[in-house]
Formats: structure tokens, sequence, C-alpha cells
């Protein structure tokens, strides 16, 4: 069995692991950190289910190795919510817009629509379907996750907002 | 048109619940990630399984040799069919006998001669790991003898036909003549006769969570647990207490978290029977999950029909009969009997007066992987049919298409009407309510129908091709013969929901919480539902049908109204008085004339269960608790109406939706918030049949699109946003007034777009008769039409 000795920042904890070269980087999440919320869907890097976020940016965790996450930094959907447990803006228009059914897809929608918001804070409908294309939800129609991701995306400019009129008070 | 009909939830704060758009309880795990989906599941010993399938689409299995597998470290046992217990050797067991079944076969955990379809298990290893349970399968040398192939279900039926069981006679499963008036009149004196005949091939549901087992076995107790992503608990336990030979006292299925299911999930398959297995055989926790290609091999599809189907009409357009008959691929099994073609017959009739129908139905055998009930289950295929032959007759008559249909809907005023069938519940085929023409009107009305042939005029004049196409559909729901609920209030003064039916994403727990407390007058919050446990309720049937707010929900409603009553009985014992001085309310009984007395549910819930030196009032038995199965008379009918508006390019085939209007009638609505989202995803599911979702075979009968890239599921791209017009026509015939809705998005679906493609390119008389309709099929026709030899502009 080959194997690596890994170090990697996993919502911003640092394990040191040997991992099997092999082993996928969604099979060491799940199974070894136990951080079951990234999903596999199909294995083969369409479904999008497993989507973490891999120094900021969205990956597919099911085509990565744990041994490539070698000092780099990954972020998954247990990391959303705030520290208080309250879901984030994103989860909580997802809850209020039913955007979710079985729940299986959601993690990795929330993850790249997470890396969405991070880039533009007013993204038009047309940019939220295109940027989950690359993510499969079987329940919703996506109709609303597009309207949960509008609405989270608009109280996160409110609150903007609200924050820059306080500080020039 | 914006993602505005997205109405977010609204609070609640007046103890009433049904009808409100209630944010779910579900949710909030799920968004953190802390779902438990069976593969979440981590036991402590656990070992992993992995099945070695069957690259043959029909074999003769010569010979299995499996010792290097079994050499192989990290390998605890390497089961083929020979190596099972005795009771595991048999078939999985019919569910659904019918009298017109001619062949009821189930498949075989392993397979014991011969292999029926690719992706048939042959062998399954249990391993440390599933890396190495892959490692080790790849070491299994199985020597196959091919044979020839059923591939074809219309060359099957030919005489000489290869057979897809080496031991049957023919490929014919099951045969069926039915029908009702007197067809030949009908057709003898018809101004016109139409007919067609159409095809639409199968996909599956893919839910994006795939199958999966974990077992677990306790030597001491003789207590065997199954963990299943699946739709019906009991149903499973039932089959896994024939294959074991198990005590049923001593069996669990549990359903925690399950990741969509949308039917394939409902039969019983072998890998389920081979986990139990292991675990016993191994006393170590065993967990088998499916991948996708195995999805794609191995869980059950739906969809492969061939119909020819013919109208007879007066010159006026009413329909005077209609015949047909229908050929069902049903791939190598019946895991789930004959219902789902023959659904597709008693839905054929759908909202219109149809005096007189013939139908002939065979079902046949081919060596693919079986069909099972898939969202929609047969409906889709009877709608299509129906919806398009009414297309065909409307150019015959050279009538508008909503025309035809107006004439021929079935009136308010004919409620209850009795079609003439018997349907799949055993009972008359009877529409219990509904108001069809108002359905088809308010849809048309949405859709500005009547301004699309200025819209389309304009359109062309710019060289776009615009149509639209409507289609209209009557569902059978709510089948019986009953699902169960248990509602406890408990010692703590929560309220508990407990029944065997498995949600998949529904959002039960919501509906049947909603339910619960305000016949309980406590918050939403203060009831726990626990669902798909067969250790919670004794019986169940199963989440599938759109039968689970009808059968559980009125379960949930009838039980709790016996729990309030007992509440009220044991409150007025306790504080001394009248049963009518008793009032409920924040979790508490008081009395009317003094609030200062009164007692918390958790105190009543205490007592009665039972204290020394409490004695209970005349009547009343232990516990504040009640089961309740209801039972319904008859499924009951839900309705809707379709109308698309797309564009398509005539260069590539491809259609984008521009406006899709749903107009349906659910009944009473519990949760709209919950009701939109079934109806938007049934439309996505649909939207995939019509032109995306083609699961392929070679003419071997080996599958060619076994992944995500080959076979094409909707994006986010692909849907439009939805327009949805509810009517809410309570059905009469359970307490609650609600009807099933999880599945009529996806009903008139591919029928309503096909027609809408047709009619945008109506000009070059291209006439479709499919589905799937994938571009390169419209590329093809209009090619055929010499559509590409004229300019899109003069």
């Amino acid at each position: 069995m080959d194997t690596r000795k890994i170090t990697t920042v996993v919502n911003g904890v640092t394990y040191e692991r040997e991992v099997e070269t092999r082993r996928t980087l969604g099979d060491f999440l799940r199974h070894e950190l136990e951080l079951t919320g990234t999903h596999y869907g199909c294995e083969h890097g369409v479904c999008g289910a497993c989507t973490v976020l891999l120094d900021g940016r969205t990956a597919r965790s099911c085509l990565t190795l744990a041994a490539q996450v070698d000092g780099h930094e990954i972020r998954t959907v247990e990391s959303l919510a705030r520290a208080d447990g309250t879901l984030d803006e994103l989860q909580t228009a997802f809850r209020e817009c039913h955007a979710l059914q079985c729940g299986f897809c959601t993690p990795g929608m929330l993850m790249t629509l997470t890396e969405l918001l991070g880039e533009t804070d007013d993204p038009s409908e047309e940019e939220i379907r295109e940027a989950i294309t690359g993510n499969l939800c079987r329940c919703t129609g996506y109709q609303p996750i597009v309207a949960a991701a509008l609405l989270a995306a608009r109280r996160l400019r409110e609150a903007k907002a609200g924050a820059s009129i306080q500080h020039k008070e | 048109m914006d993602v505005s009909d997205i109405r977010p939830a609204t609070l609640t704060d007046d103890g009433r619940y049904i009808g409100k758009r209630v944010m779910r309880t579900e949710d909030d795990k799920l968004l953190k990630g802390q779902g438990a989906y069976v593969d979440d599941l981590h036991l402590p010993g656990m070992l992993h399984g992995a099945a070695l399938r069957s690259p043959h689409a029909h074999a003769r299995i010569v010979s299995i040799d499996t010792a290097a597998a079994r050499a192989l470290k990290g390998v605890h046992a390497v089961y083929t069919h020979a190596d099972l217990p005795a009771p595991a050797q048999a078939r999985v067991p019919s569910m659904l006998p019918n009298p017109a079944i001619r062949l009821d076969r189930g498949q075989e955990l392993l397979a014991s001669r011969e292999t029926t379809f690719a992706g048939e298990a042959v062998a399954f290893v249990v391993a440390e790991s599933r890396y190495i349970a892959e490692d080790a399968c790849a070491l299994i040398e199985v020597e196959y003898e091919p044979l020839p192939v059923s591939a074809d279900c219309r060359k099957a039926l030919e005489p000489g036909a290869p057979l897809c069981h080496s031991d049957a006679k023919d490929n014919i499963a099951a045969q069926v003549d039915v029908g009702f008036g007197d067809i030949a009149a009908a057709f003898d004196g018809a101004a016109h006769v139409v007919e067609e005949t159409y095809w639409q091939n199968r996909g599956s549901a893919h839910s994006m969570e795939t199958r999966g087992y974990v077992a677990e076995f306790h030597p001491a107790s003789g207590q065997l647990t199954v963990w299943s992503s699946g739709q019906a608990p009991h149903h499973e336990k039932k089959n896994l207490a024939t294959l074991l030979d198990w005590d049923p006292e001593r069996l669990r299925v549990i359903m925690n978290d399950v990741g969509g299911g949308f039917g394939p999930k409902l039969p019983f398959y072998p890998e389920e029977g081979l986990v139990a297995v292991a675990a016993v055989d191994l006393k170590r926790p065993v967990k088998w999950i499916e991948d996708r290609r195995e999805y794609f091999l191995t869980t059950t599809q739906e969809r492969d029909q061939w119909w020819t189907i013919a109208v007879a009409l007066e010159a006026d357009g009413r329909i005077r009969g209609v015949r047909l008959s229908m050929i069902h691929d049903n791939g190598a099994f019946l895991p789930w009997g004959m219902i789902t073609p023959y659904i597709s017959i008693t839905t054929t009739p759908g909202p219109y007066v149809i005096p007189a129908m013939a139908a002939d139905l065979k079902v046949v055998f081919t060596n693919k992987g079986a069909t099972s009930p898939v969202r929609g289950a047969g409906r889709p295929q009877a709608v299509f049919a129906m919806e398009r032959i009414l297309d065909k007759a409307a150019r015959t008559l050279g009538m508008d298409r909503a025309e035809l249909r107006r004439r021929n809907l079935i009136q308010p005023e004919q409620m209850p009407y009795d079609v003439g069938f018997i349907y799949r519940d055993g009972k008359p085929l009877k529409y219990d309510s509904g108001d069809y023409p108002a359905c088809q009107q308010a849809a048309l009305d949405h859709a500005d129908y009547a301004g699309f042939a200025h819209r389309k005029a304009q359109a062309r004049a710019q060289g776009r091709f615009l149509g639209i196409g409507l289609a209209s559909f009557v569902e059978g729901t709510g089948m019986g013969p009953f699902e169960g609920a248990t509602v406890r209030v408990q010692r703590n003064g929560r309220i508990a929901v407990l029944t065997g039916a498995t949600p998949q994403g529904q959002g039960h727990k919501t509906t049947f919480a909603q339910i619960a407390a305000e016949q309980l007058h406590v918050q939403l919050e203060q009831v726990d539902v626990i669902t798909g446990d067969t250790s919670g309720i004794s019986m169940g049937v199963g989440t599938f049908a759109s039968r689970i707010t009808v059968n559980a929900g009125n379960s949930v409603y009838l039980a709790a109204q016996i729990v309030r009553q007992k509440l009220i009985k044991l409150a007025a014992f306790m504080l001394k008085c009248d049963e009518t001085e008793i009032t409920l309310g924040a979790g508490a009984a008081s009395m009317l004339s003094n609030p200062d007395r009164r007692m918390g549910y958790g105190e009543l819930a205490h007592i009665s269960q039972g204290m020394p030196g409490f004695s209970f009032p005349e009547g009343f038995t232990g516990g504040l608790e009640e089961t309740h199965y209801f039972t319904p008379s008859q499924s009951t009918y839900c309705n809707g109406t379709a109308v698309v508006e797309l564009e398509i390019d005539r260069d590539t085939g491809q259609i984008k939706i521009l406006d899709y209007v749903m107009a349906h009638d659910s009944g009473k609505l519990i949760n709209p918030l919950i009701v939109d989202g079934q109806v938007i995803g049934s439309i996505a599911h649909g939207i995939g049949n019509a032109t995306l979702e083609w699961m392929q075979y070679d003419e071997g009968a080996q599958p060619i699109t076994t992944n995500f890239g080959e076979y094409l599921l909707p994006m986010a791209t692909d849907v439009p946003n939805i327009r949805i017009v509810h009517l809410e026509t309570p059905s009469p015939l359970n307490p609650l007034g609600v009807k099933g809705v999880g599945e009529g998005g996806t009903i008139p679906a591919a029928a309503a777009i096909v027609s809408a493609m047709e009619d945008a390119l109506s000009e070059y008389g291209v006439i479709f008769t499919e589905a799937p309709l994938v571009p390169q099929r419209v590329f093809e026709k209009l090619k055929e039409a010499g559509a590409y030899e004229v300019p899109v502009l003069p």
C-alpha cells in the first residue's frame, strides 16, 4: 500500500495524516475526518455534490486525491454556519426559499454559490444559473436555488451598505 | 419573467399551520452538512462490500474462480450464489402478484446459472475497505458462455425470438386486454379516425444519492438491523425476513435521511440481502454503497413503451372511442409486478369523456435492467400518446388544439365520474372531484394562449421559431390500502409523531408536524416526527405513488384528534371539572373559568403512562397516544394542465423554454411552499424526459450511456422559471381533503414540450412521435423534410 504523509487545514483545523495515495479527497474528508457533509453523487466529476473549496476555489473532491491537498487549505459545508450555530445568509435564504428537498446536492450547491457570492455581490439570475451548471439537483428544479442566491446576495449587499454607513458615522 | 414565483416562507404565530408557507423543520441540519444519509454511517469494525457484475447482457455462467480474491489481504469473504444460505438462494419474492402475469420473475441475489442483463451481480466481496473489495473483484475469474439476446421488445414477441430467460417459453411477462363501452360501434360510425405509433424510451430517476445499505448483527440479542436508502422500510423488512428466514421481531429496518428516491428505491434489491447475509455470517457490520455506474446498470428505469393508438371522432371533434395496443419493455425482471404499464393504460382517458375504449397490453422481457415506477409511473407515456393523438386529430379536423380538448373535457357536474376501468387499487376508476375545464382555462389564460399566434408571427418575421403546446392529465393518487401514524404526548411535553412512510425530500416531517401541531395546539417546534423506522410503527406500505400526505397525513390528523380528546378527558379528571371546561393551548390544558388551574402536557403524559396511586377516568386507556391507519375507500384523483411556450433553433434542434405554466389541482394544500417545490421539481424531471434523458442500449442490449456525460440530466440552464396556478378542490374522500402532488408536474411535460416543438416547426410538416426528442432527431426530421433547402427568411 503506497502512502503519503500530508498536512492539510480543513475548516481551520490542521490535520497531519498518513493517507493511501489512491484515496480521494472526498473519501478522506468523509470517512477519515468524518466530515460527512460533503457528498458523493457520481464519482466522475459531473454532479458537483462533492464540491469543496480548495484554497478558496471550488474543486471536485471526488476527482482530487487526498495526497494532492498536502499544504493546502480546504473548506467544506460544515464551515458555513456561524460560530453560534445559526445559519449564514446563503443557508438562511435556502431555507426560506425551499431551495433544498432531499438535501443531498445542497452542500455542493452552497460551496459553489459561496464562491460566486465572494466574487460578485450582485450576480444576475443568468450568472447564478451558469455558476451552478456544474451542480446537479434532481429535486428542486433549480428555481428556488436561484431565488435563494438572489435573496442572499441582496441581504449581503444591504448588510455591507449598512455597515459602511455605520462606519462613516 | 423572473424567479418571483418563489415566495419565501412566512412566519405563523396564530397556532394555525395548515395552508401556511411554513419553513421546513428538516432543513437546518441538512444545510449544515449534518444529515444522516446511509453512507454517513460509521460503525465500529465495519466492513465494505463490492459486487462483481456480468459484462454480458445474457450469458451462461460456466465457472467462477474466487481463490485469488479470497487470498487478497484485507478480504474477509467472497460470496457466489452457491455460498449463500439456502433461503437467500431464492429469488426476490414477488410483491405484486396479478393474474395477468405469466412469469413473475424476480432477481436472484447472485446469479446462479445465467445472467440476464449487463450488470447483474455474480459475486460479492466483503473487505476492510471498498478499495480492497474492488481490487478483489478484479481478481475473480468468471467464464461466461454468451447467449442470444432479447434486446428489442417488439422483436422479442416474434416467433423464435431469442429468449431473455432460457427456461421461459417466450418473452411475454404479462398480457392483458381491457376496455369498456362498444368500441366497434364507436369506430364504425366515426366521422374521423386518426391513428399513430409512438415510442418512448427509458431513462432513470437518478436521485443524487445512489442506493446503499448497512447491516449490523448483534449476536447477544439476535437482532439484525439494516439501514437503507429506500422508500419503504416495512417492505424491505418483509423481504429480508423471507430471504434470511429471520424472526421479524428481531429485525429492524431504518431509513434516516434519504437523498432522493423518485420510485426506483422502492423495489427490493439483491445488495440489501447480501449485506445482511454477510453481516450475520461475519458478525461484523457491512456496508455497500452503489456507485453511479452501478445505478445506471442495476437500479430500475422506466418509460420504454411502444404505443399504437387510434381515436374515433365525431365531425365536431367529440371523441367516440379510443383503441390502443401497447408493448411495454420491462427489462429482465418484474421487481414491481406489471403496475407501471397497467397505470399507463388506465391513465390514457385523462380528463376527457371517452364512451368506449379497448386496450391490449403486452409486457415483455428483454435482457436489460429491470423497470419499475419512476416519477410519473407509466402516466407520462399515456398522456404523451393521448395528447399527441389529439394534436393529430386537431390537425385533421382543422380545429384549434385547445378547443378540441375543451369540447371533450369532463364537466364538474359529472363528478364523481366513472371512467369505466378498474384502477390499480382494485377499485373502479372513479374520479372523485375537480374542475377540469376551469383548470385548462386557467393554464391557457396565464400563458396568454390567445395571444400566441401574434407572438409566433412576430418572431417568425425575425427568423425565429416559436411554438406552444399543451397537455392535461388526471392522476390517481393517495392509493391505499393504508399508511399509519402514531401520535404520542411524551413525558417532556413534546409531541412525537411516528410513521413508517419514509420521506426522500418531500418534507413529510414538516407537513406532519403542521397537522399535529394544529390539532394539539402546540408550536411546530414542539413536534418531533420520526419516519422510516420499522420499530416505530408495526406496519407501513411505503412512500410512492403520491400517497403519503393522503394516507399518513390523514392518519396523523385522526390520531391527533383522539389524543386531543384523551388530553381533555384526563385533564378534566385531574382538575375535577367537566370536559367542556377544559381548553388546550401552549402545551397545557387549563380551565376556561380559572386559567390558573392548569396542567402541562408533560405532567398529563406522565400520569397517563401509569403511576402507582393514580387511577384513570372511566373509559380512559393508558397513554396519551393513538395509532391510526387511515384506509381510503379508493384513490383520489388530482389533475392539471401544462402550457409550454418555447423557441427552437432550427439549425441545431435545441430548445429554449420561454414560458412554462402549470395549473394543477391537488386538493387542499397543507404547505404551499412544499407543494410549489414538488410541482417545480417534477416539471424539471419531465423536461429531462422530453428532450435530454435517453438511456441507450445497443442492439446487443449493452448499455451505452452509463455516466452523466453520456446521459444528460437537466441543468440549471435547462429548466426555466415555472409559473404555477393552484386550484384547490378538496377531495371528498379524506378528512383533510388532500390529494397527491409529487408526480403531477412530470406527467404532462413531455407531451406539452414535444407538442410545442412540433408547433414551432409546423411549416415544415414534421411530426414528432417520440420522447425524449433529442436535438439530433429534430435535425434528422427537418433534414428529411427538406427544411434546410429553404432559407429561414425569404
